[in-house]
């Protein structure tokens, strides 16, 4: 800290720039600090305003178009709309969406709640453990998701070697992936196991900011390890698990990477979701304004959880 | 019982029991995968499994140098993230510094602005964005990814929460020392948002690093592509060469291994104190 310790010596008694100050006009000083403040925000606010700002305004403009990227803009009014209801594979993909965040939400909650739980505990080597849970949401989504295909493989992987060494008939073997049925369970405990470590940092963060003092209360009030994770543990924790549940949820509505590394949206539109076909409308098929559709059905389901977000707190702090 | 001292209960010993046993399977993929890139291909899925190799095929670890140009792919992801997260960085806490301590005009609309677009899917938005680079010109391009990724709410929100943080009388203070407010931001709030600074960090880097639909997207030249985007041209030119792809799996997991390891004990410090917990 040299260099602010001979700042503030030099200018510890300021003659000059105070006299400055005192030349400026009350409002020359207002717009002097609005300018500072703006210096501050515009390398990133320009950046956000081209690449992030704008596109979200034309995603918006475009859904109400029909385009290809490339000949004419044609104005379509609700003709995308309508589309939708007729579409097959995205009635497909959007139940499939409610379906995954229905079956991935709760599961991925409770693991990550009851593994925070389990390592706030003193318990020897307690940081290995949580960097251990934690490393399956920094890896590599390609890396490990070829890993999961390998030992999921319904002949030869693992998984399926262990079920048949317990005793399960091959016949009713599971096909993972290649298993109408059993894809979209593939994808949702792939989807547990990458990112529950995550959130059980998040409870972690949590519990630690429990007051001690209750559980000292409840203690004193003879109450078992049970009585104290649901009385005490569970209630102190409401925000953070209505904050998980709604990471979680909007997360969910996301799925794509981990399916297209899988199942690509198969077999048939088994594990097809709202990104997935996205996707396929704008870059396979360059059905720009129809995908573009798509993506305000996908928005507006993000806007209803963020609202229900927004109400809720405003009532718990109400 | 007891042992070194300690009483030891069925509780801690069931306690232990399933910590073991989570991470076990937390961990079987990295494990399989490890020893799955010293085998032959035809020895992958040997049953029951042997984990440690009786002859390990180091070989494969140099084939696949030599089979794809994973060198040049970690460099232009090497390249990519590490100007991404520079950037973020810099310009996250940069406007989180206004957000936090300043008053201007239209503050709570632009950061309004920026909250709103958070919880926005990119995947609402990335078509448009196609639209745009292409019109730039900047398809195939690390620009293109770079504009992409460099500039997010997200940063700006977290940083500012940690901010939010820091008593603003030593702000004060560091103006009657007569300190400019850039002074401010490089003296005393950047040394002091460590754990934040790491978190963004952990967060950019492993998003960038991994990223995985941004460059398929924008890059189809085989000499832009990154380590995900090559990962997975090689899964598929040599999908049954499987030690070699476990081998190159593995590669690509050694940097985020890295990084995360070395800041991770700022971690839950860092989601603690910006707030990300609600």
């Amino acid at each position: 800290m040299s260099i602010s310790n001979s700042v503030i010596v030099t200018d510890g008694a300021p003659a000059e720039p105070r006299r400055k100050v005192a030349v400026l006009s009350k409002r020359q000083r207002k717009i002097r600090s609005a300018l500072v403040a703006y210096s501050f925000i515009a390398p990133n606010f320009l950046g956000f305003a081209v690449f992030t700002l704008g596109p979200i305004l034309f995603a918006f403009a475009l859904a109400f178009m029909h385009w290809d990227g490339s000949n004419a803009i044609t104005f379509a009014g609700f003709d995308n709309f309508w589309r939708l209801f007729n579409d097959k594979a995205f009635i497909a993909a959007f139940w499939n969406t409610i379906i995954y965040t229905v079956a991935s939400v709760p599961a991925t909650l409770l693991c990550a709640l009851g593994l925070a739980v389990l390592l706030n505990q003193k318990i020897a080597g307690r940081n290995f453990f949580r960097t251990a849970m934690f490393f399956p949401y920094v890896a590599s989504l390609v890396a490990v998701a070829v890993v999961w295909n390998m030992i999921f493989n319904p002949e030869m992987g693992p998984v399926n070697m262990i079920l048949y060494t317990l005793g399960l008939d091959p016949k009713n073997m599971p096909g993972w992936a290649a298993d109408r049925h059993w894809a979209m369970v593939t994808v949702i405990l792939f989807g547990i196991w990458k990112n529950m470590g995550y959130y059980m940092v998040i409870y972690l963060a949590g519990l630690q900011g429990i007051n001690a003092e209750l559980y000292e209360a409840a203690d004193l009030d003879g109450a078992n390890s049970w009585q104290k994770f649901i009385h005490v543990t569970v209630p102190q924790l409401g925000p953070t698990t209505f904050f998980v549940t709604v990471m979680l949820t909007i997360q969910s509505f996301k799925v794509f990477d981990q399916i297209f590394m899988i199942t690509q949206g198969g077999p048939g539109t088994s594990t097809l979701v709202l990104v997935y076909h996205i996707y396929n409308e704008a870059f396979i098929s360059w059905d720009l304004g129809y995908s573009s559709m798509i993506s305000l059905v996908l928005f507006f389901l993000v806007l209803a959880v963020t609202i229900f977000q927004f109400r809720r707190q405003r009532e718990d702090e109400a | 019982m007891r042992i070194a001292g300690r009483k030891i209960t069925v509780k801690t010993v069931l306690l232990y029991a399933i910590v073991i046993t989570v991470t076990i399977v937390m961990l079987m993929p990295f494990a399989w995968m490890l020893s799955a890139s010293l085998k032959l291909s035809r020895d992958v899925f040997a049953f029951p499994i042997e984990w440690i190799p009786s002859q390990p095929q180091w070989q494969n670890y140099v084939d696949i140098w030599t089979k794809i140009p994973l060198a040049l792919f970690i460099y232009n992801t090497s390249k990519l993230t590490i100007i991404v997260t520079l950037l973020q960085l810099l310009t996250s806490s940069f406007a989180a510094y206004a957000f936090a301590k300043l008053n201007f005009p239209y503050k709570n609309t632009l950061f309004l602005g920026y909250i709103a677009t958070i919880a926005m899917p990119w995947q609402v938005y990335m078509v448009p964005q196609f639209l745009l680079m292409r019109e730039f010109g900047l398809n195939n391009t690390h620009l293109a990814l770079i504009c992409l990724q460099a500039f997010t709410a997200f940063g700006v929100f977290l940083m500012r929460q940690f901010y939010m943080s820091i008593p603003t009388e030593l702000c004060e203070a560091a103006r009657i020392d007569g300190m400019n407010e850039y002074q401010i931001w490089a003296r005393i709030m950047l040394p002091l948002s460590k754990p934040a600074l790491s978190t963004l960090t952990i967060f950019t880097f492993v998003s960038t690093w991994n990223d995985f639909l941004g460059p398929m997207i924008y890059l189809t030249k085989t000499e832009l592509k990154t380590v995900q985007i090559g990962l997975r041209m090689f899964i598929s030119q040599y999908s049954a060469e499987y030690g070699l792809i476990m081998a190159a799996s593995v590669v690509a997991l050694v940097p985020v291994l890295i990084v995360f390891l070395s800041l991770q004990r700022f971690f839950v410090e860092g989601i603690a104190s910006t707030g990300l917990k609600g």
